[in-house]
């Protein structure tokens, strides 16, 4: 596993990752025990990459997120691992410390831009808000600040849209300001979790467009959490599908649409409908992800899939190389593939 | 903002009526004022020309008219037993019950609220534990027996407080003031106190809750996830949005505080409307309890009016400019 992540290393060249999370681990502890959320979640960011976190509700791609930007709900906790941006391990920061981050280094976009504005507070004043919390700037710069943000997420008339509150604004133009808060401090790292989700048809496009203008215009990386697999293979450079709480198979997003060799990346892949396949019925992986408290011994997939072998129930399978900078965790490539 | 204004007034324009409606009822059809007013020898004959001299032989909408009329100009008879105008009376009282009101009111505010956010903000704290243990009993002990209790510790067994009466007042004129002197603000401690303690508890729990169920929002969550400062989140986005609900109740408490002083002032003999309300009960004298009715409808009423001009204040959403756009 680390040689494969090595490998990975060396082939996008001498660039060191923005982001580098390793063996990460959040548990819950609760009356009963302590529930397991997420484990061994290894993966590399570059900078001003994009990578697609996608998997089933329930499958932690939301907590692997809240996990870096430090916003897990208590009692959650980081109990291993380490998540080292440039260098800098938010894992053992203060809290006091991570605040520093959040909004400066790392931006959030979440799901539902209904909920995300505070209704009492007008776009001009979350905005300079948050640009003052971050940077050495007067007020009237912030001021200045917040118009340019609007105008590059693509708000008309920002002069007078700058004084107005959530409730005046579209759900369209709601995501394009909670984008704006986001990157109003030119962070490195956006976490943008189901930031389509909530929104119009329509509208979804027009939203993943601008999170990849920005993304490119700012060299900001992008986490880029969905279960939209149509999503994440317009914009996303890698993918990484999430299962039970594990990583199952991370690569780029061509080869993954292309190529996916875990069982269950297949079974993703096969689910999306396509236009004109002819099939009248909708695909569909049998049988329903485990709860966290009830995951089978071995590869949590295995009573779904329809390539187990024996190994399957007995052991957790590690990540291995199964192709070019792509990674899977299961059985079936232990043996030829090795470690 | 404008229309929402005149709107509300004539909404309350029409409840002060319908008030006016019931004192005038009370008034007129509670036994006759004519026999009321005259003492046991008065011949019927002069009776008969009272009568028709306090116009009570008019038809009955003419007569609510003029009682309307007189109410606003704030003449609401003469007192059956005291012999003197009511609103003379009244403006003599209103001064001691406006001053002990707004102090409870105040002391609840000031405390309830930062206790409220203490409890939302460090649930685990023991001093947390302490203040809702505390509100329990603030809560569950009538008004009447924490007073009885206060004169029996800073009254009686320590001698630090007087226990009845407002101290000497300093007359301003159109106003008599017991915060000008030192007895006057000793006599007010033990009923501020009293009369706020159960505000304070419904304060600090209403806030507490509020604040709690504000923390859990998504909103707040993105201000986290935007870096802001636990100052700037909690005092500002959580605690602007907690205060909505909050400012509703506490108008409506306001007004309650008034209207239920009546306990508190018996208790420590305060001469205030609640007293003056209280004897003109034993005595039924009429004029007194419907001015009294009146004029307390009159202060809901009002509060009620600035409670709504408040939240349009707070909240932009219900302000008339909604500029809606699609994008």
């Amino acid at each position: 596993m680390e040689g494969a992540e090595r490998s990975q290393e060396e082939s996008t060249g001498q660039v060191q990752p923005l982001l580098s999370v390793r063996d990460l681990m959040v548990q819950f502890p609760n009356r009963r025990g302590v529930l397991t959320a997420i484990q061994d979640i290894s993966f590399d960011l570059m900078p001003g990459e994009i990578l697609g976190v996608v998997g089933e509700s329930g499958a932690g791609k939301s907590m692997t997120g809240n996990a870096i930007i430090g916003l897990l709900e208590p009692p959650g906790r980081i109990v291993k691992g380490e998540i080292l941006l440039e260098g800098k391990n938010l894992a053992a920061l203060s809290q006091q410390a991570m605040r520093r981050i959040r909004g400066r280094d790392i931006g959030a976009i979440f799901q539902d831009p209904l909920t995300s504005l505070n209704p009492l507070y007008t776009v001009g004043d979350m905005l300079v808000e948050t640009i003052l919390t971050h940077l050495p700037l007067s007020r009237a710069e912030a001021q200045t600040r917040a118009l340019d943000m609007l105008s590059e997420v693509g708000i008309p008339a920002p002069h007078e849209r700058i004084g107005h509150y959530p409730h005046q604004f579209s759900g369209g133009m709601r995501q394009r300001v909670v984008i704006a808060l986001a990157l109003c401090a030119n962070p490195k790292l956006v976490i943008a979790d189901e930031p389509t989700t909530a929104l119009d048809v329509s509208v979804q496009a027009q939203i993943i467009n601008l999170l990849k203008r920005l993304s490119k215009e700012h060299g900001t990386a992008v986490i880029l959490i969905t279960h939209d697999m149509g999503v994440i293979a317009e914009t996303a450079d890698r993918v990484c599908v999430m299962y039970a709480g594990r990583i199952v198979e991370i690569g780029p997003v061509r080869q993954i649409i292309s190529a996916p060799r875990h069982p269950y990346t297949v079974g993703l892949m096969a689910a999306i409908p396509k236009i004109g396949s002819g099939a009248d019925k909708l695909i569909q992986i049998e049988g329903v992800m485990p709860r966290l408290d009830g995951i089978p011994a071995g590869c949590a997939f295995n009573p779904r899939c329809p390539q187990k072998i024996e190994a399957c129930t007995r052991t957790v399978p590690p990540m291995i190389a199964v192709a070019e900078n792509q990674l899977a965790a299961c059985h079936l490539f232990t043996k030829p593939g090795g470690a | 903002m404008f229309v929402l204004i005149v709107r509300r007034t004539f909404q309350s324009i029409i409840v002060m009526l319908v008030v006016a409606l019931l004192a005038f009822t009370m008034f007129r059809y509670v036994g006759d004022p004519v026999a009321m007013l005259v003492g046991q020898e008065t011949s019927l004959q002069e009776r008969a020309a009272l009568r028709e001299n306090l116009g009570l032989n008019d038809p009955v909408p003419v007569q609510f008219g003029r009682f309307v009329l007189n109410m606003v100009q704030g003449e609401f008879g003469i007192s059956y037993q005291i012999g003197r105008p009511v609103s003379e009376l009244i403006s003599e009282r209103l001064p001691a019950t406006l001053e002990l009101s707004l102090l409870a009111a105040l002391f609840a505010l000031l405390t309830g609220i930062p206790m409220g956010i203490y409890t939302a903000l460090r649930p685990g704290r023991w001093l947390s534990h302490f203040f809702l243990t505390l509100s329990l009993v603030g809560i569950s002990l009538p008004t009447f027996l924490i007073g009885i209790l206060l004169i029996l510790l800073f009254g009686v067994i320590l001698g630090w407080l007087p226990t009845f009466g407002r101290g000497e007042v300093v007359d301003l004129g159109w106003w008599t003031t017991g915060l000008l002197t030192e007895s006057g603000i000793k006599s007010l401690l033990m009923p501020a106190f009293t009369l706020g303690i159960f505000q304070l508890t419904l304060i600090m729990r209403l806030v507490r809750s509020e604040m709690l169920e504000v923390l859990r929002t998504d909103y707040i969550k993105f201000a986290r996830a935007r870096g802001l400062t636990n100052r700037a989140v909690n005092f500002g986005h959580a605690l602007k949005n907690t205060l909505v609900p909050v400012i509703t109740i506490t108008g409506l408490q306001l007004g309650s505080i008034i209207a239920f002083a009546i306990i508190t002032e018996t208790v420590f003999q305060w001469p205030g409307m609640g007293l003056l309300f209280i004897g003109a009960i034993s005595s039924v004298d009429i004029p007194i309890m419907s001015a009294y009715l009146v004029l307390i409808a009159l202060f809901f009423v009002l509060i009620n009016l600035t409670v709504d001009i408040l939240y349009n204040v707070v909240d932009p959403r219900l302000r008339g400019d909604m500029r809606s756009s699609l994008g």
